[in-house]
C-alpha cells in the first residue's frame, strides 16, 4: 500500500499550519516526520486521519484521491494511528480497549470478545508483544499501553502507522523495545510514518527522514546525515549539540544527603539508604529509568516528602523543615513536571515569575503585593531568559512547552542559590530551547553553586554531569565520572553494580547509541 | 523486556491510582474555572435569555392570553395583545418594585424600590464575596447558610445581652458576627486539611447543625425572647442595630455600606495581598502551589475562616439591619443564592457586588410584581436560575447567539487532557462522526498563533503522562483528628463567652 500526500495545506484563518506539504509512504518503509514542538507535524497527522479536512490537497492512497471524514473512514482505509496521549480507557480490559468502537456481538447483542482475544493473541506472539488480553490497562506500564494502542491498529488490519511522539513517554529500555516493533512491522510490510522530535531515534529507525519546520517541508535527509545537520534543519539555524563544558572548578562539599530514606505509603521504600555530597561548583547528575526514587528524592530534599536520614546545606540541617523554609535558605528547585508542580496555568507570567517569592521584596511586602513591581521583574526575567511571550501578563498555559520551562527557570536561577535542583530540566522541550537551557545550568555551576540534576535522558546526563549518580529500585548503584560510557550506565542503570558486570547482561543499546 | 514490564508493574499502579486522584480533582476545577472565565457578554446574554423565558412563563400562565388562545385562529391578534399585556405589566411592575416607581405621588414613594432593592441586597452580597473567595481558593463552599447562621446567633447573642455605648457595641456585635461564621467555616477548612473529607458533604452537613442548633437555642434561654414560647430572640438593643443610612422612612440602613466596604476589602484580598495570592494559587494548582512553598493546609482554613466570616457579617448585617430580631428563618435562602450570585459575579468581588444587586432587585420587584399583577414572585426564582444555567453554560449562550468560540482553542492548553484536540479524535473514533469538521471552524476563528501553542502545549504535556505527581492528599494520623478540631473549637466558643462576661 501506497500512501500519499500531495500538496497538503491547512489554514486556521490568517496562520497556516501546512504550507503545500507532499509526503509519501509506501510498505515496509519507515518515514520519519522531524520537525520542533508547533512546526506542523500533529496538523498534518490530523489531516491524514481524518479528524482535520485540509484546506488544499489531497491525500490518495494506491494513487486513489481519499477524502476522509472521520477516523472511521481512515480506519477502514488502512491508516491507524497511535495518539501521544494514549486513548485507551483505563479500567477496560486489554481486549475490551481492542474491541472499542468496532465490536462484535453474538445473539441479543452480547458482546463476543474471544474474537478479539484471540486476535490479540496471535499479534502479540507474531511480534512478541507480551501483552495479556484480559489485564486492566491501567495496571499496565506505559509501554505496554503503548503495544495495546498499536495492536488496536492492527486488528484494524492498518498497513499504515502513524506513531505520533511515539517514545515521549518511554523510558530509553521501552524506547529500545519500542524501536524494535517498529522494525518487525516494516519488515512485515506495513508503512510506518514516525513522528518524533529526537534526532537519534529518528536516525536509528527511518527509512527516509522529511522535516518540518513552521508548516513547510524544508528538506528530506538521509538517515546516515549528521545529527547536526538534522538539528540545523529542524531549527533553521546551526544548533551546538554537543558542547563541551569547562571542567568544574569545585569547592567545598556543602550540600550533602546521609542515609535519606523515603517510604511509600504502603510502607515500601521508594529512596533506600541514599548518600551523597555536591560540592560548590560542580553538577551532580542522577541517571536512573524513570519511578526509580529520583522523583521522591528531589521531593524529599525540598520537604515534599516526609523523609529520614539527613540533608545538610551549608552544615544547617533541611529534614523536617516546611518547603517554604528550605526555599528560604537559597535552593533552587525546577520540578519534573511544569504543569502541575512548576506552574499555575491560569496565573499570568508575572505571577508565575514571583510565585515562590510573591511576600519579599521586590514583589511586595509579607501583607501586600506590588503588582507594578512584580510586572517589572518578570519582564527584566523575560529579557534576560528569552521567554517568547506576548507580555508578562498573559496566562502562562498559552506559552510554547519550552517557554513555559524557561519560566520555571528563570524563577528558581536567581542570584544567591546556595544549591540548585533541577529534575527533568528539558522534557518536552524543543531543540532550541534545550541547549539555551543546559547553557543556564553549567552557568550556574561555574558560579559556584552546587548543582543537582535529575534525568531519564542519558544524553542530558552525560551533556550536563561532573558526575553521575546512578539510581536503580531506590538505591543508588554507584557515583561515577562524567565521562563513564553509555553501556556501563546502562547495565548500571538495569541493576547492575558498578563492579560486577558479567558479559552475559547484555542490554539493547541499538537504538540508544549516539 | 517482559522482566522489565513485570518488575515496574507495583509502582506504575501505584503511581498511577495517585495521579487519578489528582487528576480527579483536576478536572473538576477546569469546570469551575470554565465557569468564571467566560466573558460579559455572556453574562448579559444569559440575563436577557432568562427574562425571554420567564416571559415564555409569564405568557403561558396568564388567564387572558389562555382564553383569547382558544379562537387564536380567528383572532390571533387578541392572544397576541393578551400576551404583550401579561409581559409588559409583569416586568414593568417588577421595574417599579425594584429600581424607580414612576407611577408613586411623592418623592420618597419613587426612590423607595430602590433602597428596598439596596436592602435586600446587603446580606446577599456580602455572603456571596464569602462565596466567592472560596471559589477562588478551589473550594466549594455550601456551607453559607450555615455559618451565617452562627454570624446571626454570635451577633444577636452580644446584641441582645450586653449595654454598651452605642458605636462600641455595634462594633462588638460586628466582629462577634464574623467572627461566629468564620468558626464555623474554619471547621470545615480544618477537616478538609487535616483528614481530606470534601467540603461539599462537610458544609452540607454542618448546615443541618448550624439549622437545629439555632432552633434548639431559640427554645432555651440562651437566645429565645423572655416570656415566649414562639423561637424567636429579643429584639437588639438599639445600640447594636446598624441607623438608617438616609432617614426613618426607609429600611436601608449602614449595613449597605459595610457591604460595599466588604466588596473593596474582597477586591484587595484577592488581587492585592498575600493571603489572596496564596489563595488563588492554591485553588488554581495546589500542587504547584504547594511547591513552591504555599501551605495548601494553612490555606483551606484561612480561605474557609475568611469566607465563612463573610457569611457571618451577613447573618450579623441581617439581624442587626433589617431584622431586628433572630428567629430560625434567618438565613433563608441566602446560603444558595449566594452561590449563584458567586458565579454570575464570576467569583469576582466587583462582578459579585453588581451580581447581588440585580439579584436583590429581582426579589424586591418580584413583591410588588406578584402584588401588582398576581405573577407570582417564584417567577423570579426562575429568572434566577436560568441566568445561572445559562452562564454555567456558555456554549448553549453563544450558539443560540452565534456567538465565535473565544478560547476554543486556548482552552486545549489546559492541563485537561479531555479538552484536547486529540481526545476529540478518540470520541469521533468511537463514534464515527465528524468531530474534525466541528473543530476546523473553530481553528478558523482562532488565531494562529494560539495553535502552534496549543500543539506545543500538547507535546509539553507528554511529561505528565509518565510522572508520578506528589500525593497532594494530606498524610493521616499525624494531626489532630475531627474530634480534637471540635473540642478545640468548643474551648475557642467558651474563651468568647468568658471574654464577654469580664
Amino acid at each position: 500500500m501506497k500512501l500519499e500526500l500531495r500538496g497538503i495545506t491547512k489554514r486556521f484563518g490568517e496562520f497556516t499550519a501546512n504550507d503545500s506539504i507532499d509526503l509519501v509512504v509506501e510498505s515496509g518503509e519507515v518515514h520519519s516526520l522531524l520537525g520542533e514542538n508547533g512546526a506542523g507535524k500533529s496538523t498534518l497527522m490530523n489531516v491524514l486521519f481524518g479528524l482535520y479536512e485540509p484546506t488544499e490537497g489531497q491525500i490518495l492512497v494506491d494513487d486513489q484521491p481519499v477524502a476522509f471524514s472521520g477516523p472511521g473512514e481512515a480506519m477502514a482505509a488502512g491508516i491507524g494511528m497511535v495518539h501521544q496521549h494514549f486513548m485507551l480507557i483505563p479500567v477496560f480490559t486489554v481486549a475490551e480497549n481492542v474491541a472499542l468502537g468496532d465490536e462484535h456481538t453474538r445473539a441479543a447483542g452480547i458482546l463476543d470478545l474471544e474474537s478479539t482475544r484471540r486476535k490479540i493473541r496471535e499479534i502479540s506472539d507474531r511480534y512478541g508483544f507480551h501483552v495479556d488480553p484480559d489485564a486492566i490497562v491501567e495496571d499496565l506500564p506505559v509501554g505496554v499501553q503503548q503495544r495495546v494502542e498499536i495492536i488496536k491498529a492492527l486488528v484494524r488490519d492498518a498497513k499504515v502507522l502513524i506513531l505520533d511522539e511515539p517514545t515521549a513517554v518511554l523510558t530509553p529500555q521501552e524506547t529500545d523495545e519500542l524501536l524494535e516493533i517498529i522494525r518487525q512491522l516494516r519488515d512485515n510490510g506495513t508503512a510506518i510514518v514516525f513522528i518524533s522530535h529526537k534526532l537519534r531515534e529518528v536516525k536509528a529507525i527511518s527509512t527516509r527522514i522529511s522535516v518540518l519546520r513552521r508548516g513547510r517541508l524544508v528538506g528530506t535527509a538521509d538517515p546516515s546525515a549528521e545529527q547536526s545537520e538534522l538539528a540545523a534543519l529542524m531549527v533553521g539555524r546551526d544548533v551546538v549539540l554537543n558542547r563541551q563544558k569547562s571542567a568544574p572548578k569545585v569547592g567545598e562539599e556543602t550540600f550533602v544527603v546521609r542515609d535519606l530514606t523515603v517510604l511509600s505509603p504502603t510502607g515500601q521504600r521508594i529512596v533506600d539508604h541514599v548518600s551523597f555530597g555536591i560540592r560548590q561548583g560542580e553538577i551532580l547528575a542522577v541517571a536512573g529509568v524513570q519511578g526509580n526514587g529520583q522523583t521522591e528524592l528531589t521531593e524529599a530534599i525540598m520537604g515534599l516528602h516526609k523523609a529520614s536520614g539527613s540533608i545538610r546545606l551549608d552544615g544547617q540541617e533541611l529534614l523536617g523543615r516546611t518547603t517554604r523554609q528550605i526555599i528560604r535558605a537559597g535552593v533552587g528547585y525546577v520540578p519534573e513536571d511544569r504543569s502541575t508542580d512548576g506552574l499555575v496555568g491560569s496565573f499570568s507570567v508575572a505571577e508565575n515569575m514571583v510565585l515562590n517569592r510573591f511576600d519579599q521584596a521586590p514583589a511586595g511586602n509579607a501583607v501586600q503585593l506590588s503588582p507594578s513591581a512584580i510586572r517589572e521583574f518578570a519582564a527584566q526575567r523575560v529579557e534576560t531568559f528569552d521567554v517568547r511571550t506576548q507580555g508578562v501578563d498573559v496566562p502562562v498555559s498559552t506559552l510554547s512547552g519550552g517557554n513555559q520551562q524557561k519560566v520555571v527557570m528563570a524563577r528558581e536561577l536567581v542570584d544567591g542559590l546556595s544549591l540548585f535542583i533541577a529534575s527533568q530540566p528539558t522534557r518536552g522541550v524543543d531543540v532550541g530551547s534545550i541547549e539555551f537551557l543546559h547553557d543556564r545550568i553549567v552557568q550556574e555551576r561555574d558560579a559556584g553553586t552546587p548543582v543537582l540534576i535529575v534525568s531519564t535522558e542519558l544524553d542530558e546526563v552525560l551533556e550536563l554531569a561532573d558526575r553521575i549518580a546512578v539510581m536503580y529500585h531506590g538505591k543508588i548503584m554507584g557515583i561515577v565520572p562524567g565521562d563513564t560510557s553509555r553501556d556501563e550506565l546502562g547495565l548500571m542503570m538495569a541493576g547492575i553494580q558498578h563492579e560486577v558486570q558479567h558479559d552475559q547482561h547484555t542490554v539493547t543499546q541499538e537504538g540508544t547509541r549516539a | 523486556m517482559s522482566s522489565t514490564a513485570t518488575t515496574e508493574r507495583p509502582e506504575r499502579g501505584a503511581s498511577r491510582s495517585s495521579a487519578q486522584t489528582t487528576s480527579g480533582a483536576g478536572s473538576s476545577g477546569s469546570v469551575m474555572r470554565e465557569i468564571m472565565s467566560g466573558n460579559g457578554m455572556v453574562t448579559v446574554l444569559a440575563i436577557l435569555l432568562s427574562l425571554i423565558i420567564s416571559a415564555l412563563l409569564i405568557i403561558f400562565t396568564n388567564q387572558d392570553f389562555l382564553d383569547a388562545a382558544a379562537y387564536f385562529f380567528s383572532r390571533p391578534m387578541d392572544a397576541l395583545a393578551a400576551a404583550w399585556t401579561a409581559v409588559t405589566s409583569a416586568y414593568a411592575a417588577l421595574f417599579r418594585g425594584s429600581i424607580f416607581n414612576y407611577e408613586a405621588s411623592s418623592v420618597t414613594g419613587m426612590f423607595h424600590p430602590l433602597t428596598e432593592t439596596l436592602t435586600v441586597a446587603t446580606p446577599l452580597i456580602i455572603i456571596s464575596l464569602g462565596i466567592a473567595i472560596s471559589f477562588r481558593a478551589g473550594l466549594f463552599n455550601i456551607g453559607g447558610q450555615g455559618q451565617m447562621i452562627f454570624g446571626a446567633m454570635f451577633a444577636t447573642w452580644f446584641g441582645v445581652h450586653l449595654q454598651l455605648p452605642a458605636g462600641i457595641h455595634l462594633l462588638l456585635v460586628l466582629i462577634m458576627g464574623i467572627l461566629g461564621g468564620a468558626l464555623w467555616g474554619s471547621v470545615v477548612g480544618a477537616l478538609k486539611a487535616w483528614t481530606g473529607a470534601h467540603e461539599v458533604i462537610l458544609t452540607i452537613m454542618l448546615n443541618y447543625v448550624a439549622i437545629n442548633l439555632v432552633t434548639y437555642l431559640l427554645y432555651t434561654p440562651v437566645l429565645q425572647a423572655e416570656g415566649s414560647t414562639n423561637p424567636v430572640s429579643d429584639a437588639l438593643e438599639p445600640t447594636a442595630l446598624f441607623p438608617p443610612l438616609i432617614g426613618d422612612s426607609f429600611r436601608l440602613n449602614w449595613g449597605f455600606v459595610v457591604a460595599i466596604l466588604a466588596t473593596v476589602f474582597a477586591w484587595w484580598l484577592l488581587s492585592r495581598s498575600t493571603i489572596g495570592f496564596r489563595l488563588r494559587a492554591v485553588g488554581a494548582n495546589p500542587t504547584a502551589a504547594r511547591t513552591a512553598g504555599i501551605s495548601v493546609r494553612s490555606m483551606y482554613i484561612t480561605a474557609m475562616a475568611i469566607s465563612g466570616g463573610l457569611a457571618g457579617l451577613a447573618g450579623m448585617a441581617q439581624v442587626s439591619g433589617t431584622e431586628k430580631v433572630l428567629n430560625t428563618d434567618v438565613a433563608g435562602s441566602f446560603g444558595f443564592d449566594a452561590i449563584t450570585v458567586a458565579l454570575l459575579g464570576r467569583s469576582n468581588p466587583i462582578g459579585v457586588f453588581f451580581a447581588g444587586l440585580l439579584f436583590g432587585a429581582l426579589r424586591a420587584g418580584g413583591v410588588t410584581m406578584q402584588v401588582e399583577t398576581g405573577v407570582p414572585i417564584d417567577i423570579v426564582l426562575v429568572v434566577q436560575s436560568f441566568i445561572v444555567l445559562f452562564i454555567a453554560a456558555p456554549p448553549l449562550v453563544r450558539t443560540i447567539f452565534r456567538l465565535p468560540q473565544p478560547g476554543a482553542l486556548k482552552a486545549r492548553t489546559s492541563a485537561d487532557p479531555v479538552t484536547q484536540p486529540l481526545a476529540a479524535g478518540v470520541a469521533a473514533s468511537t463514534t464515527a462522526t465528524a468531530d474534525g469538521t466541528t473543530h476546523a471552524p473553530a481553528g478558523a476563528t482562532g488565531d494562529g498563533a494560539g495553535l502552534a501553542d496549543a500543539e506545543e502545549e500538547a507535546t509539553a504535556d507528554e511529561a505528565d503522562v509518565s510522572s508520578t505527581p506528589p500525593d497532594s492528599g494530606p498524610p493521616l494520623g499525624s494531626h489532630p483528628t475531627a474530634e480534637e478540631v471540635h473540642q478545640d473549637e468548643d474551648a475557642r466558643r467558651r474563651a468568647a463567652g468568658e471574654g464577654e462576661q469580664l
